[in-house]
């Protein structure tokens, strides 16, 4: 198949969240009938047996590093390897150049996205002016535009002045908007280089205390009770970020926290290679960490897992470590990682992925069309996955224009089969097909 | 011994008292007419410095000449952190120049490590500075230097000795390298500082920590005080300048608590009056002088050991 | 060469009142030809020259009631085929106070085979200071020589074939016995022959 034009597929014995085998009908951009022995009755038949259907994934945390890093990544080529990993809607974070802090920039970004066609792109706006956590940017301006702006972040930068992030919460009650805090005190992380352990002490790089991050938790946490608004965290990495984010759950506050996948697999230990490739903020934490956040994600502390996809050009991670950018790739192997590290552990099943990767996600962002339960009538944005199958991660076949996995070399298990968006695959046997029907 | 010198940590006991024992031999050259042996003949020998440090370049530039190697000094001005000719650049340029060893200075913690594993040279690499990771042939000095005072110069001749190393242990790649290497040799060491200077983790480093300076100079066979830099006085690990000098610098009245035959040992350069005094610098109990010496002697012999010989043993 | 198993202790050549025997007329010959002790240096090669370098001083001075310099020196580094083994470890060097300067120097070594640890040894005396003249003395001349060199004082001629390994103990540094001895060991095959 090298072109695809059909209107309407049926995808023929899929597992739906890993169910009984079951027939779906997708037609005009919708879910049309679910049901065992459906007819093709001019549908494109897609032999889904042994693959499961999940609904389309939506990030919440992406880098697409357009405009302005465009050697990195563009909004098509990350939207290119979104499609691949099972996405269907990501969220670009605001830290690129110029800074998405304007409705202008927010525009250009969820347009890029359109056209490019690959996955929805909801831009997510600046808290601050130019990120730099002096004042406010123009939040309802963002959020009128055409990319109807809902979570706003400094991410890579942490509003670490607690007025302005109590004026950030309080605004964007406005539209029921969300601030995604990046919590990373400045001061308690000047220079940091990984997790603060024995083994940053034994390397001579400088440490990243768990408590840097906590504080800021703790903090917002706290600010959001009080203002009674929305907070959404930003990669949590410890296990006492963890516990702050439960405390606060339990007291009924109004707090969602993301956990990235390379948090819920790798740990500090790959620093000792000093290879910058395991260069990320934040940095990778202990097996203890990596135990608490698998076992947040599995009781719902954690809501949803969020790549942090962060592509960077060659020249910055082949180099010395404190030299070296911080970030790593995600989104081609998200639910592989999620597989290995919560289904095949037997921490989650797969109405728990689809829970944490779709429709929490699409919650918090308040995103309507995606992260729907397949169902009748619902937005035809799903993925087809052979949880079977397994995957040597090879660096030169992702489909963003960085290199910087950090799993290249490691087997994982499943493989993303098929991607729909609206009814139109985005992936059909594992490549990419274009807004044309023509492979990609 | 490994084909890289990267981490005292490399170094097996083995291997750590064959470099005391080929440099107590080497050392005699110094007394030599022709100060010069042909081991080395034909090999080169690269010393890039992306860090300003003469005093270390010079020590291994005269051990690389006296071993009849050729010796091509690399000032890298700038490194990439500021955004000058990559490391990976300069390495791929050395590689080209046929070198047999790079000789490595670096502001960046791992930077050799990188530069021996990321297969842009086949040279060997040591590692003379890493940021504020190691510098194992300072400590190699620093224990040959124990060895020929303390050690009755037999190879396990530091089993059971105590050295405390005194002042900033957090930034400090000479202590780093020392509680490797020494703890190695079957030595007692002890980290004093204050709490600030002591890096989190350090209990499991397998020594004794300590903050009380005056409690441990009794009982030591050795002290090395280590730099305090001019940027750590302002970075609020410590009050002034005059408090950390009052309760971890040696001076006059705590040298006369050590034993008769304790030695006062620093790595160099010295801020007199910070963490030594001029008196203690000065005495009979400093080898800081002696130091330097046999810093030479240490450098050839882990040049010989890592050149000398083939790649391939048959 | 490290001490041979006693399953290959071979053919004894030389027990130790041989090489006794061997070192007192070696001893006289320097003397003769040198007409006294006055110049000389003696330097044992490391390690078995060196206990031999002792033996013969210790017999000269005996006659001529004059303290023969002994030294010891170590050609590790100037070894022709240095780059063919994994970096090897160095032996003492010790050049007696006076130097070597205009003396005679007679370098001493238990096995000369192929003349290369000669040459090597001519190239380190060469660093070390300019001896009026150089002679040689081993305890075992076993032939097969590869360069243009000879001894000028021999303990034996000993023929072999370049299969055999000779072995030279010695109770100075040979502690498993304390008799002396030159032994023709035949080695197994995968062991390689040949010492010197």
């Amino acid at each position: 198949m090298t072109s695809v034009t059909s209107p309407s597929f049926l995808l023929k014995n899929a597992a739906i969240l890993g169910g009984e085998p079951t027939d779906i009908r997708i037609a005009d951009g919708v879910i049309a009938q679910i049901g065992a022995g459906l007819t093709a009755d001019g549908a494109e038949v897609i032999e889904a047996d042994g693959l499961i259907a999940l609904p389309g994934l939506v990030d919440l945390h992406t880098h697409l590093r357009e405009p302005g890093r465009e050697d990195a990544e563009t909004v098509e080529t990350g939207t290119r390897a979104a499609a691949l990993g099972g996405f269907t809607a990501v969220h670009a974070m605001a830290n690129t150049d110029p800074v998405a802090d304007t409705a202008g920039v927010v525009e250009q970004v969820w347009r890029l996205g359109r056209e490019a066609g690959y996955c929805d792109v909801f831009p997510i706006g600046a808290v601050t002016v130019g990120l730099k956590g002096e004042r406010l940017a123009e939040l309802g301006a963002m959020a009128d535009s055409a990319a109807r702006v809902r979570i706003f972040s400094d991410d890579g930068h942490c509003v670490s002045d607690p007025l302005l992030m109590r004026r950030a919460l309080e605004y964007v009650k406005a539209f029921d908007g969300v601030i995604a805090q990046h919590a990373q005190d400045p001061r308690l992380t000047e220079g940091a280089q990984m997790n603060e352990s024995e083994l940053s002490g034994r390397l001579g790089l400088a440490g990243w205390p768990a408590v840097a991050e906590e504080a800021i938790i703790a903090r917002d946490c706290l600010l959001t009770a009080h203002v009674g608004s929305r907070l959404h965290v930003c990669h949590v990495s410890t296990a006492g970020s963890v516990e702050i984010v439960r405390d606060a759950k339990r007291k009924g506050w109004n707090v969602t926290a993301e956990a990235c996948p390379h948090h819920l697999l790798l740990t500090d230990e790959l620093a000792a290679t000093y290879n910058p490739i395991y260069k990320v903020n934040p940095p990778l934490r202990s097996a203890a960490d990596v135990e608490a956040l698998r076992a947040g994600l599995a009781d719902g502390t954690i809501d949803i897992v969020a790549t942090d996809h962060a592509p960077h050009p060659h020249e910055d991670k082949d180099c010395e470590w404190a030299a070296a950018a911080f970030g790593m790739l995600g989104l081609e192997t998200a639910l592989s990682i999620v597989q290995h590290a919560m289904v095949d552990t037997g921490l989650l099943d797969w109405e728990g992925v689809a829970e944490r990767l779709s429709y929490a996600p699409a919650r918090i962002g308040r995103v309507a069309d995606h992260g729907r339960p397949i169902e009748v009538g619902a937005p035809a944005n799903l993925a087809l996955y052979d949880p079977a199958a397994t995957r040597t991660i090879d660096a030169a076949e992702s489909a963003s224009l960085s290199r910087n996995t950090p799993y290249a070399g490691m087997e994982l298990p499943g493989r993303i089969e098929a991607t729909f968006l609206r009814g139109r695959p985005t992936v059909l046997d594992g490549k990419l097909y274009s807004l044309d029907g023509k492979v990609a | 011994m490994k084909r890289h010198l990267l981490s005292a940590a490399d170094l097996t006991r083995d291997d750590a008292e064959l470099v005391l024992t080929t440099a107590a031999e080497l050392r005699s050259l110094a007394d030599r007419p022709i100060k010069k042996l042909p081991a080395l003949r034909g090999r080169t020998v690269v010393n890039l410095f992306f860090e300003d440090s003469t005093r270390t370049r010079i020590s291994f530039e005269a051990a690389a000449k006296r071993l009849s190697a050729d010796v091509i000094n690399f000032a890298a001005k700038g490194s990439s952190l500021s955004k000058g000719e990559s490391l990976k650049d300069t390495a791929l340029t050395l590689e080209a120049m046929g070198a047999d060893a790079v000789v490595i200075r670096h502001s960046a913690s791992g930077a050799p490590h990188r530069l021996a594993h990321s297969g842009w040279v086949r040279s060997s690499v040591v590692n003379a500075g890493d940021g504020t990771h190691e510098h194992p042939t300072q400590a190699l000095l620093d224990a040959f230097t124990l060895w020929r005072h303390l050690g009755e110069s037999k190879p396990s001749g530091l089993e059971g000795r105590r050295v405390a190393i005194v002042g900033d242990v957090l930034h400090s790649r000479v202590a780093r390298s020392n509680a490797l290497l020494l703890q190695t040799l079957g030595v007692d060491v002890t980290l004093v500082g204050p709490p600030t200077l002591l890096p989190v983790g350090v209990e499991s480093w397998g020594v004794d920590t300590s903050y009380d300076l005056d409690a441990v100079l009794p009982k030591v066979d050795a002290v090395m005080m280590l730099r305090v830099q001019r940027e750590r006085m302002q970075g609020g690990f410590f009050p002034t300048p005059r408090e950390y000098s009052r309760r971890y610098g040696l001076d006059g009245r705590r040298m006369a608590t050590l034993q008769d035959h304790t030695i006062v040992m620093h790595p160099g350069p010295m801020v007199r009056g910070m963490e030594i005094t001029a008196d203690v610098a000065d005495s009979d109990r400093s080898v800081i002088v002696e130091q330097v010496t046999n810093g030479v002697a240490v450098r050839m012999a882990v040049l010989y050991l890592l050149l000398g010989g083939s790649e391939n043993p048959e | 060469m490290p001490a041979a198993p006693s399953a290959q202790m071979g053919r004894t050549v030389l027990d130790a009142r041989d090489i006794a025997r061997a070192l007192t007329r070696i001893s006289h010959e320097i003397l003769e030809r040198n007409k006294g002790a006055g110049d000389l240096v003696l330097l044992g090669i490391p390690r078995r020259g060196v206990p031999l370098a002792h033996r013969i001083a210790a017999r000269i001075s005996s006659v001529e009631e004059y303290d023969v310099p002994v030294g010891s020196l170590d050609i590790t580094m100037y070894r022709d085929d240095l780059r063919m083994k994994p970096a090897r470890t160095l032996m003492h060097t010790e050049i007696p106070g006076d130097g070597i300067d205009g003396k005679v120097v007679v370098l001493v070594d238990d096995v000369l085979y192929s003349g290369r640890t000669i040459r090597a040894a001519l190239d380190a005396l060469n660093d070390v200071g300019r001896p009026r003249a150089v002679q040689l003395a081993v305890l075992v001349d076993r032939g097969h020589r590869e360069l243009p060199i000879r001894a000028d004082f021999v303990g034996k001629n000993l023929p072999t074939s370049v299969a055999e390994r000779v072995s030279v103990r010695l109770s100075e540094l040979d502690d498993d016995g304390d008799a002396d001895s030159v032994s023709i060991v035949v080695p197994a095959p995968e062991d390689n022959g040949g010492t010197a």
